[in-house]
């Protein structure tokens, strides 16, 4: 064997190793979750209706969306999603995700009432003009269930199953490749089991 | 006057400073949530611990983390509350377990193979420089020294 080509070997690996290394994207973290059954809560809707808590979508696929209006990346996804919802029968139930930031309150902290009312207000805004993709939205203001989420970077979407499992989710705005390569395949799956 | 001028400049600054970051009431907690903090990684600016980053969800795991010491759960438990939501991926030191086995042991693993690969070298350099001579070519080296 020639064995100059040994270097030669060691330096292409090295290359492939570091090429595959800078081609991922380090803020895509596999999510212990999936798998997991979808963390129980119970939270006031955006429309003030009865409280919203998964158990109620027992039995049906549905998506989870964790969005806010500040946050520049839903507004990309928006669009998408709304279309989804005039063509698929999945339900989008959406988490309003801390709407009110430390931004809103540089006079001193808000009251929670206050809190809710002002993201209540500013959500629905928003929603009446971008268009409403979801069956109801659900208002986390204080970002508790998002941590029982996982949720580290807005937005986010989990399929969840018949049975209330968490089966995929996405970090970052759905595209429409991610929609079309890996949630409609999945959501059909579950659709048919 | 001029120091009354410093010493003015030096308080006022103290108010455009903002709000400071409220107190916790109990040191004792606070103590353990630097520690624990520092061995957790904030997932918004990845090469932070939860204890340096500034970003907002580290601010509500910290406050998340205050809750838990104060509800009585171990170090141990606490991680586990947040490998649970948030993966190995928070944890600076991840658990040695099967899956984190290279990680671990891979560093090592290397070391070994390099220090086996000089060895093996070096021997073979010894074994090139102790070959004897054969007669035939002492007699043959000798003749062409001498022309």
């Amino acid at each position: 064997m020639k064995k100059f080509l040994i270097p030669l070997a060691l330096f292409f690996g090295l290359v492939a190793f570091l090429a595959v290394g800078l081609k991922r994207d380090p803020r895509e973290i596999p999510s212990p979750l999936v798998g997991k059954p979808a963390p129980a809560f119970s939270l006031p809707t955006l429309t003030g209706d009865q409280p919203f808590s998964p158990a109620d979508y027992k039995g049906q696929v549905w998506l989870f969306n964790v969005w806010a209006t500040w946050c520049v990346a839903c507004r990309e996804e928006h669009p998408l999603l709304v279309e989804f919802s005039k063509t698929q029968s999945v339900p989008i139930i959406g988490l309003s995700y801390k709407e009110v930031q430390a931004a809103d309150q540089t006079n001193g902290p808000l009251s929670d009432d206050a809190k809710l009312s002002l993201a209540r207000e500013r959500s629905l805004r928003f929603l009446q003009r971008q268009g409403d993709p979801y069956k109801l939205s659900v208002m986390d203001l204080d970002g508790s269930v998002g941590i029982d989420y996982g949720v580290y970077g807005v937005p986010e979407t989990y399929v969840i199953d018949r049975e209330g499992i968490i089966r995929y989710k996405q970090v970052g705005p759905v595209t429409p490749e991610i929609l079309e390569t890996k949630l409609l395949p999945l959501i059909r799956q579950l659709e048919k089991s | 006057m001029k120091r009354w001028l410093i010493i003015l400049a030096l308080c006022s600054s103290a108010v455009w400073a903002g709000e400071a970051p409220p107190r916790a009431e109990d040191p004792q907690v606070e103590a353990r949530l630097v520690v624990l903090a520092e061995e957790l990684r904030c997932l918004v600016c990845q090469n932070e611990s939860l204890a340096s980053s500034n970003a907002e969800l580290a601010e509500d795991l910290r406050r998340e983390v205050r809750k838990l010491i104060r509800q009585g759960m171990t170090d141990a438990e606490i991680k586990t509350y947040l490998v649970e939501r948030y993966g190995d991926f928070v944890l600076y030191r991840p658990a040695v377990k099967p899956l984190t086995w290279p990680l671990w042991f891979g560093p090592f693993a290397i070391l070994i193979l390099a220090v086996w690969g000089l060895w093996r070298y070096l021997r073979h350099r010894k074994a090139l420089v102790h070959q004897r001579m054969s007669d035939a070519d002492n007699a043959q080296a000798e003749s062409l020294l001498k022309e």
